[in-house]
């Protein structure tokens, strides 16, 4: 079944080679076919529901630095997916790809998460703002580079910002997510929790009277 | 005289153009954003609506207010850590994203689970989904004025928590799967608890159903309103009841059946005209299909291990063989700190969750954390189509299609 899609694909575009898939069909195309290939999925191939718009990041350095994914899933022909990936245009620091949108108007939205937390400039959509962050927000959080922990910017109201002379702080790692790879680091470091000790009644807290008195 | 003094309404004035009305009657629009702390927005969402009057002449959905970066956050964690975040997806059926995510990284390690592991994780997803949608409808009924439906379903989901409490130790957030298996077995008599939990429940649902399904209210405030077409659903990439409330039978239990869903039978309701009443159907049906599914699975629920035994680089060994056996201890030692050991690849699984369809995208380049998880979440793309269904809508209507459309932000936003 698969192959019959993945041979009419390949007949029309030569271009498309396999892509390495523990799952699904998958093909690499070079970023210009996007747009065609998904409409010949889409209209010789019953693919009518594009599931699913994303894009990796390959850190600084890589190239091409982002890839990005399309899935596709077929109503008609039960439960038939295929996965259709393409390297982004332009340098490192902008991105672009065609976007679809003019294919399906879901893409909108997939499109600008991308766009939101990767940078990448979908040409040809018709309203590329971000989704998730505010407008306005200075970075892409989704690229490598990016830390865990977030860095600090400028409130997101101007005329609020203006007013209280506020940031936007960023959250503090105790606590939070760590990974721990045998010789990378010690897991005191990585588990800032262990050092925290805020949490103690040992340790007084500022305006505070210890509830109980431990004897050193 | 007759002339001069006839208003047309708004909608007809919509429909003729505004331009045609003279220049004293043009009317300004104003601009009313409604939430993100709003009780018919469910949740978060903003909705930046432009109106004529009471009609919406254009809405722009404002998102992310529960933007938790939930995606970069998987990329620092190992596989089993990231469990917990999958409960805050969709927080009204927990037990569901857990399997669709265990499932995922299953498939990209090649880990087949046993049969009664399948079979827990299908009779949880089920009481999921009924939790779900009891809750949708409740919702749903509340946003156009019936205020008893509410509490009658939530009567009912407080039994389901009872039950989850029983089985996970949680009411909400269960994190009941473990990549290749589940935290632990079922307890003794729960299956006897749920099949009375089921008994019990359908004549409660005919009487819930029942206060709507024929009500004058609920459907003059329903049929016709938000009417969305086969092919917009389509296009949009709407699932879950909403695709099916638009008449496309799509339902990926069926037709890309997991975790052994092939072996059992159930029905999958379509609707005909995709209005707000349709996809108020499908859901009330769905419910009694997952009560004929989870009295399928306790009929005949397989005998044998609850985990993958043989996966001993991703799932944790029992607890009584950690604490008495070397071997085991390292075992265990190395999958908490290091996480499961994920073979390089890619891999995209979709699960039919109650919401639509809930994917996982993850790109793994070996080891024990993913570099590059992508949540494709249901509620997302169903909120896409609003300022398509919403325009022109009155703003009653908005409330409605709110209602229907079920969606929850802690999901959409990620």
């Amino acid at each position: 079944m698969s192959a019959e899609f993945l041979a009419a694909l390949r007949s029309r575009f030569p271009q498309a080679v396999d892509r390495a898939s523990a799952d699904h069909p998958a093909v690499n195309v070079p970023l210009a076919e996007v747009g065609a290939v998904l409409k010949f999925l889409r209209d010789e191939q019953a693919f009518d529901l594009l599931m699913d718009v994303t894009a990796i990041d390959w850190a600084e350095g890589a190239n091409p630095r982002f890839t990005v994914v399309y899935h596709l899933l077929s109503t008609t022909r039960a439960g038939s997916y295929i996965r259709v990936a393409a390297p982004c245009g332009g340098m490192d620091e902008a991105p672009v790809a065609p976007s679809v949108t003019g294919l399906w108007p879901g893409a909108n939205w997939h499109e600008r998460e991308c766009y939101d937390m990767f940078g990448i400039r979908f040409e040809g959509h018709p309203d590329l703002r971000r989704i998730l962050m505010w407008d306005g927000y200075p970075y892409h959080p989704l690229r490598k580079e990016f830390p865990l922990a977030g860095i600090e910017t400028a409130l997101p109201g101007a005329d609020v910002a203006e007013e209280t002379g506020t940031q936007v702080v960023a959250a503090p790692m105790a606590g939070g997510p760590f990974v721990a790879s045998s010789g990378e680091m010690n897991l005191s470091e990585a588990e800032p929790r262990a050092k925290d000790e805020s949490w103690s009644d040992r340790v007084a807290q500022p305006g505070q009277t210890p509830l109980r008195q431990v004897k050193e | 005289m007759a002339a001069e003094h006839t208003f047309p309404d708004s909608a007809a004035r919509l429909a003729a153009g505004a331009a045609a009305v003279p220049e004293e009657f043009q009317p300004e629009k104003m601009s009313l954003s409604m939430g993100p702390s709003h009780p018919s927005t469910h949740g978060v969402l903003r909705l930046q609506l432009e109106i004529d009057g009471e009609t919406v002449t254009k809405a722009d959905p404002v998102i992310g207010y529960l933007h938790r970066g939930d995606e970069k956050i998987a990329e620092n964690m190992t596989y089993n850590q990231f469990v917990p975040y999958t409960d805050r997806l969709d927080y009204l059926a927990p037990l569901a994203n857990n399997m669709a995510y265990a499932i995922a990284v299953e498939r990209l390690a090649g880990v087949k689970v046993p049969p009664r592991c399948e079979a827990i994780r299908v009779i949880t997803a089920e009481m999921a989904r009924i939790s779900s949608h009891l809750m949708g409808l409740g919702a749903f009924g509340l946003d156009v004025g019936a205020w008893t439906v509410l509490l009658y379903s939530l009567e009912e989901r407080e039994k389901l928590y009872k039950l989850f409490e029983e089985l996970t130790g949680a009411r909400f957030t269960t994190s009941y799967t473990r990549i290749g298996g589940v935290t632990r077995d079922i307890p003794e008599g729960w299956l006897g608890r749920v099949g009375a939990f089921c008994d019990q429940f359908l004549p409660i649902l005919e009487e819930t159903l029942r206060l709507l399904t024929r009500n004058k209210i609920f459907m003059d405030r329903t049929v016709g309103v938000g009417v969305i077409s086969k092919a917009d659903a389509l296009a949009y990439g709407l699932t879950g009841p909403n695709l099916r409330g638009s008449g496309v039978g799509l339902d990926l239990r069926k037709d890309k059946p997991y975790s052994g869903y092939e072996n059992y039978e159930f029905d999958v309701p379509v609707g005909t005209t995709g209005d707000c009443y349709d996809r108020y159907l499908v859901r009330g049906e769905e419910m009694r299909q997952s009560v004929r599914i989870i009295r399928q699975v306790i009929a005949r629920f397989p005998e044998g291990p609850w985990y993958a035994t043989d996966a001993r680089r991703i799932f944790a060994p029992p607890k009584d063989k950690v604490l008495t056996s070397m071997e085991e201890l390292i075992q265990n030692f190395m999958i908490v700190t290091e996480g499961p050991q994920i073979p390089a690849g890619e891999v995209y699984f979709e699960a039919e969750n109650p919401k639509g369809v809930l994917g996982f995208y993850i790109v793994s380049k070996g080891g024990g954390v993913p570099y590059r998880l992508k949540i494709r979440s249901p509620s997302f793309c169903n909120l896409s189509i609003v300022p398509k269904v919403c325009t022109g809508c009155l703003i009653s209507d908005v409330v409605a299609v709110l209602g229907s459309l079920d969606f929850v932000m802690g999901e959409c936003d990620r």
